[in-house]
């Protein structure tokens, strides 16, 4: 499921390939835990968030802010319990390296947040997993049952005064409820809408008590990164993007996977070299780099860009979540368009105007377009609608359908005009 | 006619309640057990959900209807869900979708007549690297677990074959 490379150390994938690498006896053999009791019976909570932050470590999720810097946003006085919540709900279209994480190694998932929540001082945290991912959900029961009895949960933890409880909540189909504050309203019982913000999550959270809300990825980084140190992560990657990276490469190449890679790394490398390069050695079309809401790079706008923030913010698109989709030369933009379109539209939770009128619109623009039945002015009309979305909401639903269809219409257009084009010849031919 | 919770149910419901400071909270995890239970959230179903925790009936009704993991009409035994999202639409998913519909007799969306297979085109399952792949949702008799498999790099071939394991 994961594979292996050769350009790091792996810090997420060390024990994926092990055989029953998801029992506790495998995860305590490799060392795993042992950080855990390190960190609960000898170091203090403001030396561990001081050490994340120094690290670099930024969120895993999409969104690429600094862990250690959320965490450090908590009240310090809080009448309220803290809340620690593991983001599993991998809906990114292009996302599956969460999967790899909670199905082959969810010990070092477990042990992170254990060593999170001793930082920030939290004591009951949930993992909103997705409902697709029952196998997961079921691994991660399972593995969080053997931590309670060796004792790694519970009321002591590793015999100290230390509690700490997790319980696995599932999720059951919205792909908004990956943004943390429909998150949080999901885990309350309710419609996944997202909250306005401020306040942040950190102040006013879950149950109205200060929540931290952090990807898989992210915190299966922590143990790795409080045993081995904040230089020894900044190894790798760059001086803004430290640290490695789970890379999901999908589409058109001989070898698609999640592949650990330091941060920084080629794109066109992570294609050709670690990937095998496009598949069949058919001509690359384009490429969208961190999941479906990243506007698609040109062949030419991909040769030299790096994977990391900055990179990519620099070449107009963003890392996201690190999906990496990959096109060949016969991929149809137009298509590819109306389907993210529908998706949008379909996962919009319905609460902003902007959005839910403007996605369904968007949606069936594209639609029409893409069945040869496109008018002429669709496209400044999208374009259009597509202004009067982007920071008009209340999340980032909108933005994320608004970036990746103005990339279409603006490095693709002659597709989508010649579409147009194609049906008003077909008039003429027929008049 | 009304739906009453089995003990066993009402054991997991209680247990779920210790996790929350909430009692909304136990929603989520609560319509999943109905929908063991009672197959699908009808309206009964929906109503023994607000009963048995206390929640206002049209709360529990605006949770399940949000989630596409709520099934709000019957489904059949098997149901198919076939990612359609761009990863695997680049691969060839919409080849397996009309060959699972062809083969079945329903159009994506339908179940059929035998209540035996419902077939659906859903979005992202979290497998883009593995297209065109399906996910297959199995029940047995009421309150059984339910089965959960995911089955990547799909061909027809290897469609026909995971359908021909289906009982």
């Amino acid at each position: 499921m994961a594979e292996k490379s050769e350009y790091c150390e792996h810090i997420l994938l060390s024990r994926v390939d092990l055989e029953n690498s998801t029992s506790i006896d495998v995860y305590l053999k490799s060392g795993g835990y042992e950080t855990l009791k390190k960190t609960v019976s000898g170091r203090q909570p403001q030396e561990i968030v001081d050490v994340v932050r120094e690290s670099g470590l930024r969120g895993r999720g999409g969104a690429g802010f600094p862990a250690g810097v959320k965490w450090g946003f908590l009240p310090k006085d809080s009448k309220l319990p803290i809340y620690l919540i593991g983001n599993a709900d991998e809906g990114e279209p292009g996302t599956f390296k969460d999967r790899v994480l909670i199905e082959k190694d969810p010990h070092q998932l477990i042990e992170g947040m254990a060593i999170t929540a001793f930082a920030i001082k939290c004591h009951t945290a949930y993992i909103y997993i997705r409902g697709e991912f029952a196998k997961g959900a079921k691994i991660l029961n399972k593995a969080i049952d053997e931590a309670y009895e060796k004792g790694f949960l519970g009321d002591k933890v590793c015999g100290t005064d230390f509690k700490f409880d997790i319980y696995v909540h599932r999720g059951a189909g919205a792909y908004v409820c990956g943004e943390e504050t429909a998150l949080i309203e999901s885990i309350e019982g309710k419609k996944g809408q997202p909250r306005l913000k401020p306040p942040f999550p950190a102040n006013v959270g879950v149950f109205q008590g200060p929540t931290i809300v952090n990807n898989v990825e992210t915190l299966s980084s922590v143990p790795w990164i409080v045993k081995n140190g904040a230089e020894a992560y900044r190894k790798y990657g760059t001086e803004k993007s430290a640290g490695t990276k789970l890379f999901c490469v999908s589409g058109h190449v001989e070898k698609p996977g999640v592949y650990e890679l330091p941060l920084g790394f080629p794109l066109m490398q992570l294609v050709n070299e670690v990937c095998g390069g496009v598949k069949d050695g058919k001509k690359l079309k384009g490429v969208i780099p961190g999941g479906s809401s990243t506007p698609i790079l040109t062949p030419e706008e991909c040769e030299n860009v790096n994977l990391d923030y900055e990179s990519l913010m620099e070449a107009g698109s963003m890392l996201g979540s690190g999906a990496v989709i990959v096109l060949d030369e016969t991929v149809d933009i137009v298509r590819v368009a109306a389907r993210l379109g529908k998706f949008y539209s379909h996962e919009s939770c319905g609460q902003c105007t902007p959005c839910r009128e403007g996605s369904g619109y968007i949606s069936g623009l594209l639609q029409r377009l893409n069945e040869g039945k496109g008018e002429e002015g669709d496209l400044e009309l999208i374009e259009s609608l597509c202004d009067n979305m982007a920071g008009k909401t209340v999340c980032p639903l909108a933005d994320a359908m608004v970036m990746p269809v103005k990339g279409f219409l603006k490095k693709f257009r002659s597709e989508f005009e010649a579409r147009i084009r194609k049906k008003a010849y077909q008039k003429a031919d027929k008049g | 006619m009304a739906l009453v919770f089995s003990e066993k149910a009402q054991a997991s419901y209680e247990k779920l309640l210790k996790r929350y400071v909430d009692k909304q909270a136990v929603l989520l995890p609560v319509l999943y057990i109905a929908q063991d239970e009672f197959g699908w959230l009808s309206d009964d179903a929906l109503k023994a959900t607000a009963e048995l925790t206390g929640t206002p009936e049209a709360v529990v009704r605006a949770t399940a209807t949000f989630y596409t993991m709520f099934d709000k009409k019957q489904v059949g035994k098997h149901h198919i869900q076939v990612c359609t999202n761009v990863s695997c639409d680049i691969v060839g998913s919409e080849a397996i979708l009309r060959h699972l519909e062809e083969k079945l007799g329903i159009k994506a969306g339908e179940t059929s007549v035998d209540k035996k297979y419902t077939l659906s085109e859903v979005e992202c399952l979290g497998a883009c690297g593995y297209g065109p792949m399906m996910e297959i949702t199995s029940r047995g008799a009421p309150g059984e677990e339910i089965k959960d498999e995911y089955y990547e790099n799909l061909t027809v071939e290897k469609v026909d074959e995971i359908l021909g394991t289906l009982l």
